[in-house]
């Protein structure tokens, strides 16, 4: 390969849910310290790009002429997992932060990432998490993918076979396994079953600490405010509020036999025998 | 657009810092101070108690979507069986055009559509709009979204809906970015501010932990998928069609089944040439044997890190079989290599509706909880009385799971030959 081969990868900064308890009294959300972590599925999708990285070299082609990138939109402090992002394998990060940007909904984000990566002169692969652990919609691939015109496969579970120009990919839908040809540039999701992530080297944190990380914000990306964050969102939300469970559990007593026996009604009484 | 605490009302109770998901509020002096980290989520609106927090600023358009009727569901079908969730949705949608006073109709497009698709009308339709040709035969996106891009500039439904499958959750943000509309994703609540005539779009966020209620603004239709077995299935009785689509009725061609609904069915007109797709569908590959559907059952019995090891998953088998279930675990199992993968249920694995959920030696972990708790009847059977489990369930038992569940499986096999 002569010309860069560019593998993008979009990633998120979200809480951790570890750190989230329901206050029982007033069923309501208790934080406990601020840790925010990767998206867990964005970590598949970074491994994910470094090992076509790694297949392309493993078949001759010179790792400058390959490139993985990551790239999130996200406040200032998103920086600290693009550090982790590179230290995880991608040669180099991008955050898109601008205070416009903030309260967009998944047409927005996937707009602010389509001025991003026409900034690239090329792209070749863009790689999502499917779906992120506090938004959860698994939305912004397809909406990116449309707006580049590029072909958009979901839930890849693995790269069969991958050249400079098409792809073949499994993925999994509901009951049955689908392996497609696609030509690139072309844009997936990965799950949990495509790879298992690597640990960061040493010389990946290394490299992680040094690295120069630039800060695109909506004038750099040429984007009219209006389109960007919730002004430009189509999408509002108007209520956010805690599930309410409207029943007490009803528990067992006495000993096994007792409680086998009483359980055993119960199920009769709602027919599920 | 901007985010303000009156500081003249915030008494800095710290409500608002505690339900905030992204450190966005300190606590300075006294008073409620948001920072940079703030994404406009509202959940600190909703949490203040002096309503000292508002968004401003927001361009609120104020077009007319008068042009805009009816209720469209797309209706998915693998190789000319239509998937539940696509009887759902008609149910769902049907209660939406009757708070409405609208029409429902239906989307279907595949190939050799035949007689399997008459369940449809069960659910009080008004029109079906059928596309049957060679190019829908594949479940591919730009394909499908073609056609619904096109049906939707033509009939223009006020509400389009979609099941959340793979193929749903894929295919519906496409259509809604060509649309240029809003689309809100796995909504397991949908209901009409009867106010403004606006769909109000309810789903959870962070695993579940909260919900939270969305509205498609400055465009149309307004744009959900639906996760498959949360809206029941409720067929009707044959219903008037809706006064304002009855004379509005070309019917293009026609199978002998299609005979009996034909006052309800119009086929599609479009331009096969000019359906160019740019996937090649290499193989497609039943799933068997091991990698399972969860979402397929109406019962799951499920074991988590109590189970003890691999060997003891046969014990939760024989309860799920004794109830025609399947086997569920949770990411404790599945990280240990006890069960594989497909059986994952939570937030990084399958969420789940079933009718029944039995946890067995499961504690309850959020992310666990996130992907089961809205099931109709949960069971848990654990040793620890403080399991978080129990928090959520409807019946519990305190107990050794392996006392407990070989006599539910012996009570049960016994119950059941009376």
């Amino acid at each position: 390969m002569s010309e860069i081969f560019r593998i993008i990868v979009c990633i998120k900064q979200v809480p951790g849910t570890t750190e989230i308890k329901i206050n029982p009294e007033t069923n309501t959300l208790v934080r406990e310290g601020v840790e925010t972590i990767i998206n867990p599925f964005d970590s598949y999708a970074i491994e994910e790009g470094v090992r076509i990285k790694e297949r392309f070299v493993s078949t001759g082609s010179s790792a400058d002429d390959i490139e993985v990138v990551a790239l999130t939109m996200g406040p200032p402090q998103a920086e600290s997992m693009l550090r982790e992002a590179i230290s995880l394998g991608a040669d180099r990060a991008v955050l898109l932060s601008d205070r416009v940007f903030a309260g967009a909904d998944t047409w927005a984000t996937a707009l602010t990432l389509k001025h991003a990566i026409k900034k690239f002169e090329k792209y070749n692969i863009i790689i999502f998490g499917k779906q992120t652990l506090d938004g959860d919609t698994g939305q912004v691939g397809p909406e990116l993918a449309h707006m580049l015109h590029i072909p958009f496969i979901g839930y890849a579970s693995s790269i069969e076979e991958i050249d400079n120009r098409k792809m073949t990919v499994k993925r999994l839908a509901e009951d049955r396994y689908e392996t497609f040809e696609i030509r690139l540039p072309a844009a997936i999701s990965v799950g949990k079953d495509i790879n298992v992530p690597r640990v960061p080297s040493l010389r990946g944190k290394l490299r992680a600490k040094n690295e120069k990380i630039p800060v695109w914000s909506a004038s750099e990306l040429d984007m009219d405010e209006n389109h960007a964050g919730l002004s430009g969102s189509y999408t509002q939300v108007i209520k956010i509020f805690t599930p309410k469970h409207l029943y007490e559990v009803k528990m067992m007593e006495g000993g096994p036999d007792e409680q086998v026996e009483e359980l055993f009604g119960k199920l009769k009484e709602i027919n599920v025998l | 657009m901007e985010i303000k605490v009156d500081h003249s009302t915030c008494t800095g109770c710290s409500l608002c810092r505690n339900v905030c998901m992204y450190d966005a509020i300190e606590i300075i002096e006294g008073k409620a101070i948001i920072n940079e980290n703030c994404v406009f989520c509202g959940a600190c609106i909703d949490a203040c108690k002096f309503k000292s927090i508002e968004i401003t600023g927001i361009a609120q358009t104020h077009e007319d979507f008068s042009a805009y009727n009816g209720v469209m569901v797309f209706i998915e079908q693998h190789d000319g069986i239509i998937a539940d969730v696509g009887y759902e949705l008609l149910s769902e949608g049907r209660k939406l055009a009757d708070i409405l006073k609208t029409a429902l109709y239906g989307i279907l497009l595949g190939h050799n559509l035949n007689e399997n698709i008459g369940g449809i009308f069960d659910y009080g339709i008004d029109r079906l709009y059928i596309a049957d040709n060679e190019i829908f035969k594949n479940n591919l996106d730009d394909v499908y979204s073609k056609l619904l891009v096109q049906a939707i500039n033509k009939y223009k439904p006020d509400i389009f809906l979609g099941g959340a499958t793979s193929f749903g959750r894929t295919l519906l943000p496409k259509v809604a970015a060509i649309i240029k509309t809003g689309l809100t994703a796995d909504c397991t609540s949908l209901s009409i501010d009867e106010d403004k005539n606006i769909l109000l779009q309810t789903r959870p966020t962070f695993g579940g932990n909260i919900l939270a209620t969305i509205i498609t603004r400055n465009a149309r239709p307004q744009m959900a998928t639906v996760r498959p077995h949360v809206m029941e299935k409720c067929p009707v009785a044959k219903t008037e069609i809706n006064e304002q689509i009855k004379n509005n009725h070309e019917i293009k061609k026609e199978k002998d089944f299609y005979k009996k609904y034909e006052d309800r069915i119009e086929f599609m007109d479009f331009d096969e040439g000019s359906f160019k797709t740019k996937y090649k569908l290499l193989s497609q590959e039943k799933e068997t044997g091991q990698s399972i559907n969860l979402t397929d059952y109406d019962v799951i019995v499920s074991g988590g890190r109590g189970i003890g090891g691999p060997d003891n998953f046969s014990l939760i088998k024989e309860l799920a079989d004794a109830l025609g279930g399947v086997v569920g675990a949770s990411r404790a199992a599945v990280d240990s290599n006890w069960i594989s993968y497909p059986h994952q249920v939570g937030q990084t694995g399958k969420t789940v509706n079933p009718k029944i959920y039995i946890a067995c030696g499961i504690s309850g972990a959020i992310q666990h909880l996130a992907g089961m708790q809205t099931s109709d009847i949960i069971i848990a059977i654990n040793k620890d009385p403080d399991a978080p489990i129990f928090k959520i369930a409807n019946y519990g038992i305190v107990g050794d799971l392996f006392e407990i569940v070989p006599r539910l499986i012996k009570r049960i096999k016994s119950g059941k030959n009376i």
